[in-house]
C-alpha cells in the first residue's frame, strides 16, 4: 500500500449560499499516516470541514487545501484520490457488492477480470468475501458498513475520510466495528480523517483529536491531552464528566475549601482567570484516588456511594458544599457522612 | 366491526349500479362497432366489416399517433431525465421556479397552449405543416409528467449522496449519470415513459388546434368520424383506440404499484 498523504488546511472557512457561516477560517495540519478525529456536537462544522478536505465543498475565497504540499483546492473530489465512507454508506443499489467495491477501479479503466480480482481481495481483507454476489438490500447494517469501507479502500486512496461511519449501527456492533476499523487504519498506515460526535469513538480511534465548536477548533491534541488537559470548559464537558474545584494559586499550590493540592511544575495557570484571584482546578472522576484523611491535605465528606461491582462511584462534597464525583475501586466500604481524603494524579489535572 | 348484511347488500347494489352506469355506454359503443346495423340492433347480425373500414380509412392517423407518441417519448427522455437530475442534485429557489414553470402547461388549457404555439411559430410554414408541430405541443404537455416521475425516484434513492459516493471513487459527472443516476432512476423513468405515451396517444385538446388535414392523429380522426361517418364506423374506431390505450393504462397501474412498493 502507498503511504498516506499529509494534508494542510490553510485559512479555510465556509459560508453557505444562504449566508450561514458553517466554518470560521481555520488552519489544520494532518500528518501523513495519522488518524485524526474531528469531534464535536452536531452543527459544529466537523462534517463541513471533512467535505472541504474531500472536495465536496469549496472553501470561501482565501482558503487553501494541500495534499503533500500540492494545492488541491480547485480539484473536485473525483480528482483527489480520496476514499470516503458516508454516514448512509451511499452504496449503489443497482450493483452487487463486488461491483460496488470494484466501481472505483472500473472508472479508472481497469479491465473487468482484473478489477473483480482486486475487489475480491479487499472483500477478503474485510472478511466479507462470501457476500460478493449479494445485492445491497440483502445486507445487514454492519455488512453494509464493511462494504462501504472496502469500496473506499479498493482504489488505494492516499486519504480516507469517514463521516460518522458507525452512527447508524447499534451499540454492540458499533464497538466491535470500531475495533476493526482501528486495527485496519493502523495496519494500512493511511491518512484517515474520522468525523464523529461520540467521544468514546474519538478517544479509541484518534492519534489526535480536533474538538470543534460553533465552526471553530476548540482544541487539538492527543486523546490523553484532550481528556485530561481539556483546553476549556466546553472541551472538558463534551469529552466526559469533569470535576471542578474553585480556589486560589499560592506558592505553586492550589488552595480550596477542602484543602490544598500541590501542582506540578509544568502546569500552566490560565492566562485569564475565571474570576478575580480565583482559579478552577479540573479533573476527571478517575484521576483521583481515595485515601485516609491523615495521608493528604485534601479532605471531603462522603455524600453518596453507588456500588457498580468492580468499581464504585462516590459523590463527595467540600465544606463549601461543592460536589465532585470520584471513581474508585470497590474494596473500601464508604459510609455517607464519613470524611475521606483525596489524592489527585498531578499528570491528569488542569487549571481554568 | 362486521357490517350488517342489509348494509352490505345495499353497498354492493350501489357499487354495481355505479359501475353499470359507467360501463354500459362503453359496452354499447363496443357492440355498435361489431353490429351490422346499430339502429336495427344486434338482431341485424355481427360483423368485422366496420373495423376493416376503419383500418382502411384511418390507419394513417393510427400510425401518426404512434409515431408522435414515440417521438414525444424520445424527446421527453432526452430532456426530462437530465433536467430532473439537474433539479434534484442542487435544490434551490431557482430549481423550484424552473419546476413550477415546466409544470405550467399541465394547468393551462390545451387550447390556449396550442394557440400560443400557433401565434409564436405558426408563421414558419414548413414547421406548421409538419407533424413536428404536434410533437412540440405534446412534449410541452407531457414533459412535466416525466420530470416529476423521475424527480420523485431520485429523491427517494437520495441520488445526491449516491453521486457523491461515485465521485469519491473517481467517477466523472458523465460516468455518474450513466452508471448511478439512470440505473437507480429506472423505476421513475419507466413510469414516466408509460405516462407520456398514454397521454400523447390520447391527447385531443391541443392536437385538435395544431393539426392540419394531413397531420391528423387518432383522437382527431375520432372526432372527425363522429361528425361525418356512420355510427358503426365511429364505434369501431373507438374500439381500435381502446385496444391501443387499455394495455398502456393497465401497465401504468401495475407498474405504479411496484414502483411505490419499491420506494417503501
Amino acid at each position: 500500500m502507498n503511504r498516506g498523504a499529509a494534508i494542510t488546511v490553510a485559512s479555510c472557512g465556509k459560508t453557505f449560499a444562504d449566508g450561514t457561516r458553517a466554518l470560521s477560517p481555520l488552519d489544520l495540519d494532518v500528518r501523513a499516516g495519522e488518524t485524526l478525529v474531528l469531534l464535536g456536537p452536531s452543527g459544529c462544522g466537523k462534517t463541513t470541514l471533512l467535505r472541504l478536505i474531500a472536495g465536496l465543498e469549496a472553501p470561501d475565497a482565501g482558503g487553501h487545501i494541500r495534499f503533500d504540499g500540492a494545492d488541491v483546492t480547485a480539484l473536485p473530489i473525483e480528482k483527489r484520490n480520496v476514499g470516503m465512507v458516508f454516514q448512509s454508506y451511499a452504496l449503489f443499489p443497482n450493483m452487487s457488492v463486488i461491483d460496488n467495491v470494484a466501481y472505483g477501479l472500473r472508472v479508472r479503466g481497469m479491465a473487468q477480470a482484473a478489477r473483480r480480482a482486486q475487489a475480491a481481495g479487499v472483500l477478503e481483507m474485510m472478511r466479507i468475501g462470501a457476500l460478493a454476489q449479494r445485492r445491497i438490500d440483502q445486507l445487514s447494517g454492519g455488512q453494509r458498513q464493511r462494504v462501504a469501507l472496502a469500496r473506499a479502500l479498493a482504489v488505494e486512496p492516499r486519504v480516507i475520510l469517514l463521516d460518522e461511519p458507525l452512527t447508524a449501527l447499534d451499540a454492540a456492533l458499533r464497538e466491535h466495528l470500531r475495533g476493526e476499523i482501528d486495527a485496519l487504519l493502523k495496519r494500512l498506515a493511511i491518512t484517515a480523517i474520522y468525523v464523529t460526535h461520540d467521544q468514546a469513538e474519538a478517544l479509541a480511534l484518534g492519534d489526535r483529536i480536533v474538538v470543534m465548536r460553533n465552526g471553530a477548533i476548540a482544541q487539538v491534541g492527543t486523546p490523553r491531552d484532550v481528556y485530561f488537559r481539556p483546553a476549556d470548559d466546553f472541551v472538558a464537558d463534551f469529552v466526559g464528566v469533569t470535576n471542578r474545584l474553585t480556589g486560589t494559586l499560592k506558592n505553586g499550590r492550589f488552595e480550596t475549601a477542602a484543602g490544598v493540592v500541590p501542582l506540578p511544575q509544568d502546569l500552566v495557570p490560565p492566562a485569564a482567570p475565571s474570576g478575580p484571584g480565583a482559579v478552577r482546578l479540573l479533573f476527571r472522576p478517575e484521576a483521583a484516588r481515595l485515601a485516609s484523611p491523615a495521608d493528604t491535605p485534601l479532605v471531603f465528606e462522603v455524600v453518596q456511594v453507588e456500588f457498580q461491582g468492580a468499581r464504585q462511584k462516590v459523590t463527595l462534597k467540600d465544606p463549601a458544599g461543592a460536589r465532585i464525583l470520584v471513581e474508585a475501586p470497590a474494596d473500601g466500604l464508604l459510609v455517607p457522612g464519613a470524611a475521606v481524603g483525596l489524592i489527585l494524579d498531578p499528570a491528569r489535572i488542569s487549571l481554568a | 366491526m362486521k357490517p350488517h348484511r342489509l348494509t352490505f347488500a345495499f353497498q354492493l347494489t350501489v357499487t354495481l349500479l355505479a359501475c353499470a352506469f359507467l360501463m354500459v355506454p362503453a359496452g354499447a359503443s363496443i357492440l355498435a362497432g361489431f353490429t351490422v346495423n346499430y339502429f336495427r340492433g344486434v338482431s341485424s347480425g355481427l360483423t368485422l366489416k366496420w373495423i376493416g373500414e376503419v383500418l382502411a380509412l384511418y390507419s394513417d392517423t393510427i400510425a401518426l399517433s404512434i409515431a408522435i407518441a414515440l417521438g414525444t417519448l424520445g424527446v421527453t427522455l432526452l430532456i426530462g431525465v437530465p433536467a430532473a437530475w439537474a433539479l434534484a442534485r442542487r435544490p434551490s429557489r431557482l430549481t423550484r421556479l424552473v419546476e413550477e414553470v415546466v409544470t405550467l402547461p399541465v394547468a393551462i388549457p390545451g387550447l390556449a397552449l396550442a394557440l400560443a404555439l400557433i401565434l409564436a411559430y405558426g408563421g414558419i410554414r414548413e414547421f406548421r405543416m409538419s407533424p413536428l408541430f404536434i410533437l412540440t405541443g405534446h412534449v410541452l404537455y407531457t414533459l412535466p409528467f416525466m420530470l416529476r416521475a423521475v424527480m420523485a425516484v431520485l429523491a427517494a434513492v437520495d441520488v445526491r449522496t449516491l453521486e457523491e459516493g461515485a465521485a469519491s471513487l473517481g467517477a466523472s459527472p458523465l460516468q455518474r449519470f450513466f452508471h448511478v443516476v439512470v440505473p437507480n432512476a429506472r423505476g421513475g423513468i419507466l413510469a414516466g415513459a408509460l405516462m407520456v405515451v398514454t397521454l400523447s396517444i390520447g391527447e385531443f385538446n391541443l392536437t385538435w388546434m395544431l393539426h392540419t388535414p394531413l397531420t391528423k392523429t387518432l383522437p382527431v380522426g375520432l372526432a372527425d368520424s363522429y361528425a361525418s361517418m356512420r355510427l358503426e364506423i365511429a364505434s369501431a374506431y373507438t374500439l381500435v383506440f381502446f385496444v391501443m390505450i387499455v394495455p398502456l393504462l393497465v401497465a401504468l397501474q401495475l407498474f405504479g404499484r411496484t414502483v411505490q412498493g419499491a420506494a417503501r
